[in-house]
């Protein structure tokens, strides 16, 4: 190995390296989306769990709900808080989506974000796509 | 012998409970923004120095390990790529090297058959590879998903490579193949150690401590996903602030990502003093990275200086007398 070979590709190393710095210079860098509660949510002052918890959670949640309503038939969830939720994603105005109106607010501005694709969609259907 | 991997054990857990204690006593700020930015430094300054350390260093022969037939006589088959005389056969050499471990694929055991004859007999270890190469790859998934923390939007080839990862589908949030694989390979590399005596028997703290490091980073990630749960969008704007070079602390990231982050770091700081340069050494190997044409080529040592020789001419000019006093035979008469 000549000098010359090992002083190029200890060169691309370290731009590799550095490649999440100059790469979000050199591209425009989208912000984080800011997290705001629309429409009936904005009124509604409460939830299936609180906030961080649900930030974090809310995929088992939906988890625990699929199997619980699949396969006991169990569609109503009764909060931390006291008040109890109807177990459903994205049917009635009970569900997630019932009270959370936008979608893309709501789910997608963090998914896309994180680059989350969850597999929800591939069943349900957001309520506002069918009026 | 113990203490050789209790030490290091130790040392893991001890660095997890200071992140992880310390970010709880609100000193996120430095397990999460100037440990980071100090342990890049330390990690491409010290590489840079290591890698230009060897390539200082004298090669004065040819040393490549030959695996095959030399070329030789046109009817005797070569073997270029175990053997190569030329540049290319030592490009796919390395290339074999470098993404396949080819050498360490020809990995032997040497063990006493247990008859009675009791004799020493090597067989084919293929094990050590497996694990070796899983352990590689898993381990360059993780870190090359590890982009989606860095960019934003995120590039379309890594979340082709988080679909393909996912691709079994299980659970929510779903598994990573990676994920599996990363620990299993490498417990499986920490058992060796442990298990087999021979390599007990050679094993250091230094060998053991990147292995608990590396476990340690696994596990407190894999726990963040799939167990313990931290919000990632605050994660993903606090790894962004890293990069973009306005760093932030955003509320309701659990002490546990600290840890997981403080441990990366030490990783990066510890990599150059470590054996884990054999990322950069594997191109450098003088055995490896050498054509076989000594032969062909003749190769002269660099830094040979003249030396003052005496050849047989000048022996005979200074003897000849003497010589032919002795009756001894001489080249030229006078």
């Amino acid at each position: 190995m000549t000098k010359n070979m090992i002083v190029t590709g200890l060169a691309v190393f370290v731009l590799a390296v550095l490649s999440p710095f100059w790469f979000n210079l050199v591209t425009t860098t989208q912000a984080a989306p800011e997290p705001e509660l629309l429409g009936r949510a904005k009124e509604a002052k409460k939830c299936v769990l609180d906030k961080y918890d649900m930030r974090a959670n809310h995929m088992s949640l939906l988890d625990e709900w699929r199997d619980a309503v699949v396969r006991d038939a169990d569609r109503i969830y009764v909060a931390a808080n006291g008040h109890t939720f109807n177990m459903s994603l994205s049917t009635g105005e009970n569900s997630c989506l019932g009270c959370h109106e936008d979608k893309a607010k709501f789910c997608d501005a963090c998914h896309t974000y994180t680059s989350v694709n969850p597999y929800c969609w591939e069943c349900h259907t957001n309520p506002k796509e069918i009026q | 012998m113990t203490q050789k991997y209790l030490i290091p054990l130790a040392a893991v857990f001890l660095l997890f409970l200071v992140a992880y204690t310390g970010a709880g006593a609100g000193l996120g700020w430095f397990f999460g923004i100037v440990f980071p930015y100090l342990a890049i430094i330390a990690f491409l300054v010290g590489f840079v120095i290591k890698v230009m350390g060897w390539a200082r260093a004298a090669v004065p022969f040819r040393i490549p390990t030959t695996c095959g037939q030399q070329k030789s006589l046109p009817w005797i088959k070569q073997n270029r790529i175990d053997n190569p005389d030329t540049a290319s056969g030592v490009f796919v050499r390395m290339l074999l090297e470098i993404f396949l471990f080819r050498s360490l694929f020809r990995n032997t055991k040497a063990a006493f058959s247990r008859s009675a004859s009791n004799r020493i007999t090597y067989s084919w270890e293929i094990f050590l590879w497996v694990a070796a190469l899983a352990f590689h790859y898993a381990f360059l998934v993780v870190l090359l998903r590890h982009f989606r923390f860095f960019t934003s939007p995120v590039p379309f080839p890594v979340q082709f490579l988080e679909a393909l990862d996912g691709i079994v589908q299980l659970g929510l949030p779903g598994l990573f193949l990676s994920g599996v694989v990363l620990p299993a390979a490498a417990l499986f590399l920490l058992a060796r150690r442990l298990f087999d005596q021979k390599v007990r028997y050679i094993s250091q703290a230094s060998d053991y401590f990147p292995l608990f490091l590396i476990l340690g980073i696994a596990i407190t990630g894999i726990s963040m996903r799939y167990f313990t749960k931290v919000d990632i969008t605050a994660v993903k704007e606090m790894t962004m602030g890293l990069v973009t070079f306005s760093p932030t602390i955003p509320d309701g990231i659990g002490n546990l990502f600290y840890a997981h982050m403080f441990l990366v770091s030490v990783l990066f700081a510890y990599f150059p003093a470590s054996k884990l340069m054999h990322l950069g050494g594997v191109f450098l190997s003088p055995t490896r990275n050498m054509a076989n044409n000594t032969r062909a080529k003749r190769h002269v040592n660099p830094w040979n200086y003249d030396v003052p020789i005496h050849t047989y001419e000048q022996y005979e000019d200074h003897f000849r007398d003497k010589m032919i006093e002795a009756g001894l035979p001489v080249e030229k008469k006078e």
